[in-house]
Parts: structure tokens; sequence; C-alpha cells
């Protein structure tokens, strides 16, 4: 549409958003957003009020990752700005689609240490795809356009839209393009064939090969494929956290997450591999170890979407730049040509899945009731196998990769690369917008809940039921952890006391608060959680002394299990 | 390795911050800079020098790339490219014979002089930095009072 029409530049900013299909914006008002404010009322974009703007981003984030469109959030200038930064770094950590609307002071106090004045474009500039400040109302479509079009193609991930006060209040003709050029922005490239074909051979030729899934799996939706691949050349599948689900964790050939807390059978196994198909992964050090042992044992075959990911952390033999999905799909196609289905199992496989079945039989647990591994399998074991769930960060989190099976690709999502505390439940929030039909489940620690609890206000005003699962240890249990582990007991700064009482504290705000000290009690809080349609926090009291275990120590590798005695 | 960094952006503000950001944050250094407009007022073309091993550079070339204000990024094969740095060198003139042997210093690597006065003289030199740090290395002796260097501009030979 190339219709003019003359109108202000907040309203612009409304229709364009609309026009990309926007129907709800989380987000908070402040001085040098009031004019975008205002149009809320007069366009059909529903905003929702959070009450940090940090939750703002996170919230956007969820509804990013389970939506695959830009969530958006709003924050005004100064200290809006700055408080969301915290979120728009961890989706551009974790390759989430959003767009962040700020507000700024008029044109003419740019640079003159306005009231609520920050250089928010200085300082976003490491932690976005893109950043736009709008000088003139009338460049605020194609503004936001390509700011949707940068967030979500290629490797997804936040763009900020600053916009002066001025620039929302002046009117000027208006111009929504359809068409627009960024001369060096190139978010698609053609998997290379002939790549791929020899990644096949590699993959045949080789002892003992192994997938490892990465979070671009999940990115690009290529469920089917891998799962294709993996049964047709009857290869074993491990994934880093992040690209935890992307394979059924309950199929025979799933081996779950590697890495510092990953399963011991997945990590055993990549440390026997000797070639590796990587799926849209960077090779996070906490993935794989250090970076130096990695590589020298293994041939590597590296997708990804993101070229500058080739050879950044690990040297690939075969390199195959593109979307992974469109990637895979050739190589299934490829393996159909060829006629290539593997139909006996390879002494590999054999002895994967021998030590699977030992692990999965023989890992050390925690005897309590209450102990974590009990916690998230009776979890697994009532939650509809569509539900959703989120992580905070911390002890939590890893014992949801060890002990969460994800069984539908794609339902699980966790903030893994920048672990922001306090990610978890507003993120929730945003994926439950997404997907108001299915359970949505945010697993939390006391200390990481703490941080962004003031979410409940949303969550019940605005009516957005999700489940917080709060697995209490009244403390920083990653921490105090590592403290009890690295640092001879000393532990500052870790103990939370029984404060707040999660119960209490969810009743305040209107949630429902339940407090499971037992297995049945437990049993019967999720059953309400599933069928309640208000937001509950479930608070489980767990032993504060209790370690995510194995642990890959940092500056190890994967073959170095700090194993359960 | 040294490598030369031939790097054409959008001539919008802001950008030669986000360049050198970029250096910054992925752990590299920049060992010269220059920046000018192009024939196109649209774009400008920034030459940068750094070391590195040959994956660094690579990996630097994969980061430039993928930033969304470059149109185009090229590492330069030294010998095939023509590069220059300018400098300005001021140098003390101690007693009556040194003039005119830094003006034949300055002869021998193609400079020119400039604001010659009693106690000191300007030489300004456009070469290649390893000539002019061997310029500098001569001109040493005389006393440097002070010293400013450009980054280095490039350009690929034609047909190379």
């Amino acid at each position: 549409m190339n219709k003019m029409e003359n109108m202000k530049g907040a309203k612009a900013l409304m229709m364009a958003m609309e026009k990309e299909g926007v129907k709800q914006v989380f987000g908070l008002p402040g001085g040098a957003n009031l004019p975008m404010y205002d149009e809320f009322a007069r366009c059909n974009i529903r905003h929702i009020l959070v009450r940090h703007e940090q939750s703002a981003a996170h919230m956007a984030d969820g509804f990013g990752r389970v939506s695959r469109k830009a969530g958006v959030c709003f924050a005004t200038s100064g200290p809006g700005a700055t408080n969301i930064l915290t979120g728009i770094a961890t989706a551009q950590a974790d390759s989430a689609p959003m767009i962040a609307v700020t507000g700024q002071v008029p044109v003419a106090m740019i640079g003159r240490d306005a009231f609520q004045e920050s250089d928010i474009i200085g300082m976003a500039n490491p932690v976005v795809k893109y950043a736009f400040q709008p000088r003139t109302a009338a460049e605020i479509p194609e503004v936001v356009k390509k700011g949707f079009f940068i967030a979500e193609t290629g490797r997804p991930g936040p763009v900020l839209i600053d916009i002066p006060k001025d620039v929302q209040t002046n009117e000027a003709e208006m111009v929504f393009p359809e068409e627009f050029k960024i001369q060096g922005y190139h978010p698609w490239a053609d998997p290379d064939i002939v790549n791929v074909e020899k990644a096949i051979d590699m993959l045949l030729h080789s002892e003992k090969p192994i997938i490892l899934a990465g979070g671009g799996t999940i990115i690009s939706s290529a469920f089917a494929e891998l799962q294709a691949i993996a049964e047709a050349l009857m290869l074993p599948v491990v994934t880093t956290f992040k690209g935890k689900g992307a394979f059924p964790e309950n199929h025979p050939l799933s081996l779950g997450p590697i890495g510092m807390h990953g399963h011991a059978e997945a990590n055993k196994m990549m440390a026997e591999a000797d070639c590796v198909l990587a799926i849209g992964t960077r090779f996070s050090d906490r993935s794989v170890g250090t970076f130096e042992a990695f590589e020298k044992r293994l041939k590597i075959i590296h997708m990804d979407v993101d070229p500058a990911e080739i050879g950044k952390n690990q040297t690939a033999q075969i390199a195959v730049v593109g979307d992974v999905r469109a990637s895979l799909r050739i190589m299934v196609k490829l393996l159909l040509q060829r006629a290539i289905k593997k139909t006996e199992e390879t002494p590999w496989i054999k002895h994967v899945k021998e030590t699977k079945a030992y692990w999965k039989e023989n890992l050390k647990l925690h005897p309590g009731e209450l102990g974590a591994a009990k916690i998230l399998r009776k979890l697994r074991e009532l939650l509809p196998k569509e539900s959703i769930v989120t992580t905070e960060v911390g002890q939590h989190q890893m014992w949801a990769s060890l002990f969460y099976d994800v069984i539908q690709p794609g339902t699980f999502f966790s903030s893994t690369g920048l672990g922001t505390m306090g990610w978890g439940f507003p993120a929730a929030i945003g994926a439950k917008v997404a997907k108001p039909d299915v359970p949505v489940v945010d697993i939390a620690g006391d200390g990481s809940f703490s941080m962004t609890e003031n979410s409940l206000a949303t969550a019940v005003l605005e009516d957005i039921p999700v489940i917080v699962f709060i697995l209490n240890n009244s403390s920083l249990g990653m921490v105090a952890q590592w403290q009890r582990t690295f640092y001879d007991r000393r532990m500052n700064g870790v103990d939370q006391g029984h404060c707040p009482d999660y119960v209490k504290l969810a009743e305040s705000y209107g949630a429902q608060g339940i407090r499971a000290q037992s297995m049945d009690e437990l049993d019967k809080a999720i059953k309400t959680a599933l069928s309640s349609d208000i937001a509950t926090v479930i608070d489980i009291p767990i032993d504060p002394e209790e370690d995510v275990l194995p642990f890959v120590a940092p500056g190890t590798s994967l073959s170095d299990m700090i194993l359960p005695s | 390795m040294w490598a030369i960094l031939s790097i054409l952006v959008e001539n919008k503000p802001g950008i030669l911050f986000k360049v050198t950001h970029l250096f910054r944050s992925r752990n590299f250094n920049i060992d010269s800079i220059s920046v000018g407009v192009t024939e196109n007022p649209e774009f400008s073309k920034m030459t940068i020098t750094t070391y590195g091993d040959e994956k660094q550079v690579e990996q630097i070339v994969k980061q430039l790339d993928k930033m969304i204000d470059t149109v185009k990024v090229e590492h330069l094969d030294e010998h095939k490219t023509v590069y220059r740095e300018l400098s300005l060198f001021k140098i003390k003139l101690s007693n009556a014979n040194d003039s005119m042997e830094i003006n034949k210093l300055a002869n021998a690597y193609g400079g020119k002089v400039h604001d010659v006065k009693r106690d000191s003289i300007m030489v300004e030199l456009t070469a290649t930095p390893d000539q002019i740090q061997a310029f500098e290395e001569l001109a040493k002796p005389f006393g440097i009072i002070d010293v400013a260097r450009t980054g280095v501009a490039a350009l690929q030979r034609s047909g190379a």
C-alpha cells in the first residue's frame, strides 16, 4: 500500500504495527512515550501492563520464541529504556525475535542531559540485531517495516526503535511501504548441496557419529527433518541446553542435553563420538567444555544460518550455511535418493543404548521424598505433552534439563545464553499470550522468581493464567552449590531465609498459592493448578543441600564429569 | 599476520562507532583506521588494518559482514593492493648539517619538507606503514618532537 495519509508519528507507529499483525504489546508508560500510549485507546492493539520494563522485554521474548513472530515491548526513555536492556540482551543471546520501542526526549533535547534522557541507542548497540532512531515522523512506517523484517528473518534477534517525543507528536504524510531495501542485510543463503552430500558421506564413514542439535533447530522448527535423519542414519541425538526438546526426549535415539549439567549418557557418548553433525549451535562453552579439547578429537559438520558462527568457536571440516531446516531437508532428500536407511543396529548404537540404560538405572538421586528428580518427573507425568515450559536460571533450570523430558519438540524455553534470572515467569506470560490454549509452566527457583515476581500483578490483572512451579531451597542454589564445591563451603550471600512466603505472596496479588510438602500434595497441587483459570504459584520446599549432578566443572572437558557419589 | 580490511558502509551517523565497537567486543585490536566518503555519497569506505591469525581475521571479516550497515567487506591481499599512510614528523634541528641530512632522508623516502624553522623541520611522508617505520628509525637520532600518522588507505589493483 502506498497511500499517503497525514497523521501523527505515534498513530503511524500503531498502524504500522497493526500491518505487521501485532495484536498486543507489553509495556509501561512514562513521560517520553505518552503520545504512543495515547494511541492505544484508538487502535486494535492490546496493551499488557507490566510492573518493571525488564519483564516487558521477557514477556515479548517468550511470546516471540513460541510464536516465531517478534514480540513487542514498550518502555519510556531514561530508566525505562535502561531497565529494558537486560531483556533485550537476553533475547539477543538466544536469538529471539523482538521489537523494543522506547520513548526518547525531543530531538532538540538529545545530547543535553535532559530529564530522563539516556543514549539508549549507544547502550543497546552491542546487544541488538539493529537499532533505529527515526528523527522525523515520516520515517516511522518504513522503520517499523524494516524492524520486523530484521527481527524475524535469518538469525532472529531484538530490534530497538527509539522514538523522540516530538517525532511521536509531529504530523507527516505517511507512506506505508510494502517494499524496501536494506543494502547490507542478506538473511538467507541457499545451502550448498555438495557440502550436504559430503556431510552424509562423512557420517556414513564414521564409526561413532552423533547429532548435536542446538537452539537453531528449534528456531527453524526442523523437528521432522531431524528425526528423519536420525532414524535413517541411526544416529544418537544429543542437544545443547538451548536445543533441549528439538528431538523427542522419549525417543530411543535421544540422549538429552550435553554440557555442564547435561545427562551423564549424553556427555559420555559425546566424549566418545568421532564425528558430529552440529545443527544450529554456536558450541557454547557451557555445552562443549574447553573448545580445544572438543575439536581436537572430532570431525565436525556444522550447519548454521549465521555464517559468522562457522569457525567462531569450533573448526568445522564441513560447513553448510543456510536455514538449518532447508539444509536438513536437502539431506533428507539426498538420503531418499540414495536409498540410505540403516536397519541393522551398529555396534555404536548398541553401545549408546546400553550406556543410556545404565545411567537411567544407576544415576544416584536425592533420597528425600521431594528430591528434584521426583518433583520434575511428577510434573512431566501430569502435564499434557503439548504444554509449554519455561525456566528461570539456577539449579532448578539444570534439574529441568536433567529430569523433565520434552516429548513434543519446541515446547521448552530457557534463558540459556545470557542466563538471566527472572526470565522464566514473564516469558511464561508471553508464551501463554502466544498460545492461550495450552498449559504454560515456569519451572522456578526462589532466587530467580524473586527477581520478577511482581509480574504476578500482570498475570492476574490481565487474566493470563500461568503456573509457577518453585523448587524452593531458600537460597541462591546454584551459587551455593559452587561455594560448596569450589569455595570450601564459605557460604556468602546465598541464604534467602524463608522469605517471602510465596503462598501468601501469590494470594496478595490475587493469584492462587499452594504449598506442596509431600508427593501427594504435589500431585494435587499440579492437578489443581491445571484445572484453575487463575495464575497459580506452587511452592515446593526442597533440601537446600541438594546439588545438581552430574556436573562438568568450568574449564574441563565433557569426559571429566563430577558424578553423584 | 597483518591484514588490510576494506569495508564499504552506509554513510550514516554512528557507523564508525559500531564498527570500532565490534572490534572491541569481539576481542580484536585495530592497528589503524581511516574513513572517507566514496564517489557515491550514500557510502563511506573504511580501511582497517589489524593483526591476527588466519582464523581470527576470517572471523572478524564474518562479524563485520554480518553487520547490517556494512555493504561489502574485503580482506585485501597485501601483494595485490596499493596501500598508503600519510605521516607528519616534526624533527629537531640541533646543528647546521641536520637540515640538509633530513632533506636527503626525506627525498630518499619520497617525502616533502614543510615548515622549516631554526630549531625544527616538518616532513610529510606518504608511504606504506613499513616505510614510515623505517623513516622514523632513521629520523630518531635527530630527535623526533612529534608525529602524526593517519590510518592506511588501500585499493586493490585492477585485475588483481
